[in-house]
């Protein structure tokens, strides 16, 4: 298709109109509970940034890592210390400053991705999480000597206004996430994700053409850190409202990597598909169980059937769909397409039939 | 002046006996990858499902002990068996990260299946040995050492042999070097894959559950035993994917290191430095030597 306005055609600008439509003028009007923005809309906007954060490096550049909650939480707490101690820097400056923060841990765990790959470098991207972490948990600076263990989080405060009501931050979130998801999908297309698809695709072939591994995969690293580090400020900021490294465990780890794959590897919008899915699961899973069980069923044994759930269509799309939810998605919309178009050429062969 | 060296000594075998415990769990993973070249996320899963189902039996059916451990051995069995059909047979021609991916899966479900059959409740395991140290030895030799830990290593003595012996001389350990060396070649010569396939996984998951008793044993049936088996993963790269001895050498520097860093080191930065030593650890070995101390070299073809 022609690009219309810079690189972009105009189905890309038709999807950009519908989502901002839909975000900014749909959901603050119909949705009025604050259920849906404090327990759905803010963490997924959240989550799905992270799980950019995750695609980068795993999607386009093919680098097997599990660290995204350690650089998430470096991230909410070099928010919570910036705030804490330069607050001149403001809301916006503290939230790129603490993405630049967890950019500098993820180039420093990143550089063993030049030498190995797949799981050994799950292995070395796990050192991250765990150190991150323990680093936090263990000097009392970073938590402003607070013993309780959990902080609460400051207040949202951009050009003097407060933003502290559930729209509100589903506001901020919202912004952040556009600016990032716009920015993510545009180096995706230039030659830097061509770079990131070249080195993931055959990374000795690439670099016989030219293509700098060192580069390319710091690159990846720490740009995904910074999506995560941003992601993991929102998440403790407009989501928990308090900061706590337990928050940030290997499990959350877990959960972004489930995200990342079953929303579909290498690609944007599979991001927050992944993440509304593994986020609105378990909420279905609660409501049928208190709905049509009437609680009958015991709540761990909801969240391990939850489990065995993920696990099993992991497998099930690793056998039949490796490209995930996105892809699906994307047969659908064909088939409907073909068959539409079968359909009015079909109407328009049957009135030519009439008309003779 | 003797008395640190004994502190010091104490420490270390503490840290090699412990140890054996990581390279329990890292036998399972080398057995799998050694005979598929497959790497199987989901070990800790095993380790983890096996004895909680151990447990269930012993505990909730009053079943006697050894009965029950035959029990676990033959459910993981049929875990095994459908690990073949299920998963690995349809992915046979898949990449090796699509197979991690889908292993990454498979430890989901036995986690969760493990925790709605038995429960999420620490269950303690009683193997009849205590965890304090033996007092023959703490009398003759001053070295306070529990006597669990010196079954443990017993117990990866005994199977490291037994798995070497099988690899080594037997027609079927012939049959697993082959199918790991070219999976087709070796079909194609008329080796049973299938055979082949649902032996080493049931052997990986009687070999978890053994190393899941000994964990058990010390830190109570629990979730955390999942995280613990993660350890695993950098006594492997210390000791190389495809090698026995290694994951054994491996385990025993990783107990040993992370012990004495922690005692002696530690303190300095307010402890508990063990939940990342190991990894950091195995960041060094992969930056000078990725294929471990005694894996095969890697080699990548363009």
């Amino acid at each position: 298709m022609k690009p219309v306005f810079m690189t972009y055609t105009k189905k890309d600008l038709i999807n950009l109109a519908v989502c901002m439509v839909l975000s900014v003028l749909v959901i603050p009007t119909f949705i009025t509970t604050e259920y849906w923005y404090t327990s759905i809309l803010i963490p997924w906007l959240c989550l799905a940034l992270a799980t950019i954060g995750q695609q980068i490096v795993m999607g386009y550049t093919g680098q097997l890592a599990l660290g995204a909650a350690g650089f998430m939480a470096a991230g909410a707490f070099a928010m919570f210390n910036l705030i804490l101690r330069v607050p001149d820097l403001g809301f916006v400056g503290s939230l790129i400053v603490s993405g630049l923060i967890a950019a500098a841990f993820g180039i420093l765990f990143g550089l063993p991705s030049l030498k190995v790959r797949g799981i050994y470098l799950m292995v070395a991207t796990l050192a991250s999480q765990f150190f991150i972490i323990w680093m936090i948990d263990k000097f009392g600076w970073f938590k402003n000597y607070d013993s309780s263990g959990i902080i609460t989080a400051q207040d949202i405060v951009i050009l003097g206004k407060p933003f502290t009501t559930p729209l509100a931050m589903y506001f901020v979130c919202l912004a952040v996430t556009t600016v990032l998801t716009l920015l993510a999908m545009n180096m995706a297309r230039g030659s830097t994700g061509r770079n990131w698809m070249a080195v993931r695709d055959m990374d000795i072939a690439a670099e016989s053409m030219g293509v700098s591994l060192l580069r390319t995969k710091v690159q990846a690293f720490a740009i995904s850190a910074f999506y995560c580090g941003v992601a993991g400020a929102l998440f403790a900021f407009c989501y928990l409202k308090s900061l706590e490294p337990v928050a940030f465990d290997i499990k959350l780890s877990f959960k972004i990597l489930f995200m990342c794959i079953l929303g579909g590897l290498g690609t944007i919008n599979g991001a927050f598909i992944g993440a509304a899915f593994i986020l609105l699961f378990p909420v279905l899973l609660n409501a049928i169980g208190n709905n049509v069980f009437h609680g009958a069923i015991d709540a761990t044994i909801i969240s391990s059937i939850e489990q065995v759930i993920f696990g099993g269509l992991m497998i099930i799309f690793m056998i039949y769909e490796p490209l995930g939810m996105a892809k699906l998605w994307e047969n659908l919309k064909i088939s409907i397409k073909s068959k539409l178009s079968s359909a009015g050429t079909k109407s328009l062969k049957s009135s030519a039939q009439k008309s003779e | 002046m003797v008395d640190e060296l004994l502190f010091f000594m104490e420490v270390l075998v503490g840290g090699l006996l412990a140890g054996t415990m990581y390279s329990l769990v890292a036998l399972g993973f080398v057995l799998i990858f050694k005979a598929s070249a497959t790497f199987n996320f989901s070990q800790g899963a095993m380790v983890f499902f096996s004895v909680l189902a151990f447990c269930g039996f012993m505990q909730d059916f009053n079943i006697p002990f050894v009965l029950a451990f035959i029990l676990a051995a033959l459910l993981m069995v049929v875990v095994g068996l459908c690990t073949e059909r299920l998963v690995l047979r349809p992915l046979m021609n898949a990449s090796e990260d699509t197979v991690l991916m889908a292993t990454i899966g498979l430890g989901y479900v036995l986690e969760g299946l493990a925790q709605a059959a038995w429960g999420v409740e620490v269950r303690r395991l009683d193997l009849g040995i205590g965890d304090f140290p033996v007092p023959w030895i703490a009398d003759n030799l001053k070295l306070f050492i529990s006597a669990l830990d010196i079954t443990a290593g017993l117990v990866a003595a005994l199977m490291i042999i037994g798995l070497f012996l099988l690899f080594k001389y037997t027609k079927i350990g012939l049959g697993l070097r082959a199918v790991a060396d070219d999976a087709g070649a070796a079909s194609s010569i008329g080796i049973p894959l299938k055979h082949i396939m649902l032996l080493v996984w049931s052997a990986a998951g009687v070999v978890a559950l053994v190393a899941g008793c000994m964990w058990g044993a010390r830190a109570g049936v629990q979730f955390a035993l999942v995280d613990l088996a993660l350890k695993a993963l950098p006594v492997l790269i210390i000791g190389g994917f495809s090698s026995i001895p290694g994951a054994i050498i491996g385990g025993l520097i990783i107990g040993a290191v992370e012990k004495v860093l922690e005692v002696y080191i530690g303190p300095f930065f307010g402890g508990a430095i063990e939940g990342w030593a190991p990894y950091v650890l195995a960041i060094f070995f992969l930056l000078y030597r990725p294929e471990g101390l005694f894996g095969e070299k890697i080699i990548r073809r363009v």
